[in-house]
């Protein structure tokens, strides 16, 4: 946010990614396909997560010498972006940005898992929260040491792709008291791992979500990601690439839905006339679409600052996480309103919008918790 | 780095030592309201010898219009270093050294569609703060449905002769010169019969009256004109081809009101302003959350205006998408001054109190939302123009 030079246009290159990832998964993951993930029970298609890997997605944040496509934030985001407005289910999010973005800060002991999420072969989940509320230091799960072994007890209540992850990165208390900053560590764990129970939960976006149980899981200093009691500071590079990606989904779930609702304005005829032409709908669509705008610099910003100043890039990433989350809830709110009764309906796709919209504006970080990070940033 | 990232970077380092070496300390970090700004013109005085200094210059380097050719006063600097201008006059608190309609609107209207003659004629004495104008455009039947415009300028052969009124002209009273709307052709569609018309206010026949508005002032006045005499060369641009320029010159209007948003505060966010004032005005959650929340939007406003501006300087116009800048930014603003008066409490009620004219400030920023196109026509120009949704 210092330096204000920095375009937030979109450069030839960025045009060509968008447009290849729109005509993708306009083809691969239509909304259908959630609908059909959905009725089957299935968290995620293999098949579109390898096609993603094919495409070189899965690397968009390793580099090349790890065999991925070392895009930056911005290209992540674009991708995030296009995804969001058909809503494709992957573990791109857990996977692609945040694990790739912690592992590869992790030094050459991480060389190998990159290679294997460039190639598309392993997923992680990102084990944080145990309440309701997105608070890394409030961690209270325990990794009780014994000589260079660590046993991992405690429960982790939501976990974004949790019951198919491969691997689990998570966060448990080496030292201090819940709450604490410090004293904590980051574990990287094969999922399968003895006293690990997953169960998955049946969340309104029918993606995979789960609750992870830690009995007495066996770690050792090998599994640890950067310094013991240091995991906040290893961690954050993930959180936040994973901030600025989800906003930038999230805002291109906002973008089709209103996108849709404009259409169906177009279409929709009441007392004779089509409803796009009363002037109550048409200064709601405008609005609509200027907060759209307005939130599509923030999540532009983002991405840039992280590619140019990744250690300050805090102000711009809770900027892109809160506009994204206040303003997909506007434009899914005024999507079923606008569409009316049939809006309510299963069989219309919009609703699935809306429970994909209350899922992100909660998952990394609600709305006031950014805008407190915001105020904090600026003095007040 | 790049060559064009080290030329910004020298570019910053030599601005920044320019602007504290040139700009008078009294001056720096004081607040921004509308006595501290300086417009320039045959009837202006200065509040203080440190305002003419400024002034004086930031003339001499052409940087009352940093973006303008040098050969207009300008300092032909490019969107980037505008940019990093802006932002280290910020940064030590340094006043814009001139503001005014001719900076902000006569000038872009007259380097897009002005002759040579009439370039070389008005420019220089704009970007010197030597002349000082106001813009003629709505009048009592012509407020939202601008293009209804029915000030007359008769063709006389020889000379334009002009006859109606204008009303909502800003600081007329206190203006040189006058940019106009005037009906050419009464016979053609409204919008093609109207043309651009630069005129003297000390031509006889011309009269202007203030309006006192809620705030208690009067920056806006109504302007008479009574069988005007106007030289045929002070028409800009084609005859009945004024509304063009209206149009663009809305554009540029809607961009700097909105503009103000980020600006008018002096270039600091609200939530620096309240949490530098006294005691704990930020205690009340409700007022606390309103800050938070008018912090979030206008960063990402900030930002978004970035985003317009370069993507007008790369050539790909921004278009009728300016009316959600014009929008947003009014209402930002709006909401802003909300917040100063609720957070000053009863201390912000008199009309000069310990928060200054912060009470009067508040209430000029309801015309925000009104002037230079209503939220509600900008509201129409992004469904109909931009969103493409049917007509009624």
């Amino acid at each position: 946010m210092k330096d204000l030079t920095h375009s937030l246009l979109e450069t030839e290159d960025e045009t060509m990614l968008r447009d290849a990832a729109r005509g993708f998964l306009a083809d691969a993951a239509p909304v259908s396909a959630l609908r059909a993930n959905r009725d089957a029970g299935r968290a995620y298609d293999p098949t579109l997560w390898a096609a993603m890997a094919q495409m070189g997605w899965t690397g968009v944040l390793i580099p090349e010498d790890a065999g991925g496509a070392d895009m930056g934030h911005r290209a992540a985001g674009i991708l995030a972006e296009e995804m969001g407005r058909t809503l494709a289910a992957s573990p791109y999010l857990s996977t692609a940005v945040i694990a790739a973005s912690v592992l590869r800060q992790a030094g050459p002991r991480a060389a190998g898992s990159l290679q294997s999420i460039a190639a598309g072969e392993a997923t992680y989940a990102l084990a944080l929260d145990e309440g309701p509320k997105f608070a890394p230091a409030a961690t209270a799960m325990r990794a009780e040491r014994q000589g260079n072994a660590f046993r991992l007890s405690g429960v982790k209540a939501f976990v974004a792709d949790g019951s198919t992850a491969g691997r689990v990165l998570v966060l448990a208390r080496t030292a201090g008291v819940a709450g604490d900053a410090e004293g904590l560590t980051l574990f990287d764990i094969d999922a399968a791992r003895a006293g690990l129970d997953r169960q998955a939960l049946s969340t309104i976006d029918s993606r995979d979500h789960a609750r992870l149980v830690f009995d007495g899981v066996a770690a050792t200093g090998d599994d640890i990601i950067g310094d013991l009691d240091a995991g906040l500071a290893a961690l954050r590079p993930g959180v936040q690439a994973g901030q600025a990606a989800l906003a930038a989904e999230l805002t291109g779930l906002a973008g089709e839905a209103a996108a849709i609702t404009l259409g169906y304005l177009k279409e929709r005829k009441q007392f004779d006339r089509t409803i796009g032409s009363f002037q109550a709908l048409q200064h709601r669509a405008a609005h609509l679409w200027s907060e759209i705008e307005v939130t599509l610099s923030a999540i532009a910003n983002a991405g840039r600052v992280l590619d140019a100043t990744p250690d300050d890039a805090t102000l711009a990433v809770s900027l892109a996480k809160a506009r994204a989350t206040q303003t997909a809830k506007l434009a899914v709110s005024e999507a079923v309103q606008m569409h009316g009764g049939i809006g309510m309906t299963d069989a219309y796709d919009i609703g699935f919008f809306m429970k994909r919209a209350r899922v992100g504006a909660e998952w990394l970080g609600d709305y006031g918790h950014h805008a407190a990070i915001i105020a904090t940033l600026r003095g007040f | 780095m790049s060559d064009a990232t080290q030329g910004l970077v020298a570019f910053r380092a030599e601005i920044a030592t320019w602007i504290s070496d040139n700009c008078p300390a009294p001056l720096l970090g004081r607040p921004m309201d509308e006595s501290a700004i300086v417009w320039g013109g045959r009837k202006w005085t200065f509040a203080d010898d440190n305002q003419r200094l400024w002034l004086e210059r930031a003339v001499s380097r052409g940087l009352t219009a940093p973006r303008w050719p040098t050969e207009y006063g300008g300092a032909g600097l490019s969107r980037a270093q505008e940019k990093i201008y802006r932002e280290e006059m910020a940064r030590i608190g340094a006043p814009p050294p001139l503001e005014s309609f001719g900076l902000w609107m006569l000038g872009p209207a007259l380097l897009e569609f002005g002759n040579a003659e009439q370039k070389a004629r008005h420019l220089l004495p704009i970007t010197r703060g030597q002349i000082r104008w106001c813009q003629g455009y709505s009048e009592p039947g012509a407020g939202s449905d601008l293009a209804n415009v029915q000030t007359r300028a008769a063709d006389m052969g020889d000379h334009w002769l002009v006859n109606g009124q204008k009303i909502w002209t800003s600081y007329a009273d206190r203006a040189d010169w006058i940019f106009a709307l005037v009906r050419t052709d009464r016979d053609a569609p409204k919008h093609k019969g109207i043309s651009f018309l630069l005129m003297d206010m000390d031509t006889p026949g011309i009269t202007t009256r203030p309006i006192r508005l809620i705030s208690g002032k009067s920056p806006f006045c109504e302007t008479f004109f009574d069988n005007v005499k106007v030289p045929k060369e002070n028409l800009v641009g084609e005859l009945n081809r004024g509304w063009d320029i209206a149009k663009y010159l809305l554009t540029h209007e809607r961009e700097m009101i909105g503009g103000g948003a980020s600006g008018l505060l002096g270039g600091r966010s609200i939530g620096q302003i309240l949490a530098a004032q006294e005691g704990d005005v930020l205690a009340d959650p409700v007022l606390r959350a309103e800050a938070m929340q008018a912090e979030v939007d206008a960063l990402a406003f900030t930002l978004t205006m970035g985003r317009y501006k370069d993507q007008a300087e790369a050539g790909r116009g921004v278009g009728n998408a300016s009316a959600m800048l014009k929008y947003y930014g009014t209402e930002l603003n709006k909401r802003r001054y909300e917040l100063l008066m609720a957070t000053a409490g009863s201390e912000g009620l008199e009309w000069e109190g310990a928060h200054g004219g912060l009470a009067p400030e508040w209430l000029r920023t309801k015309a925000n939302s009104i002037e230079g196109g209503t939220t509600e026509v900008m509201l129409d120009i992004i469904a109909k123009r931009v969103l493409e949704m049917p007509n009624s």
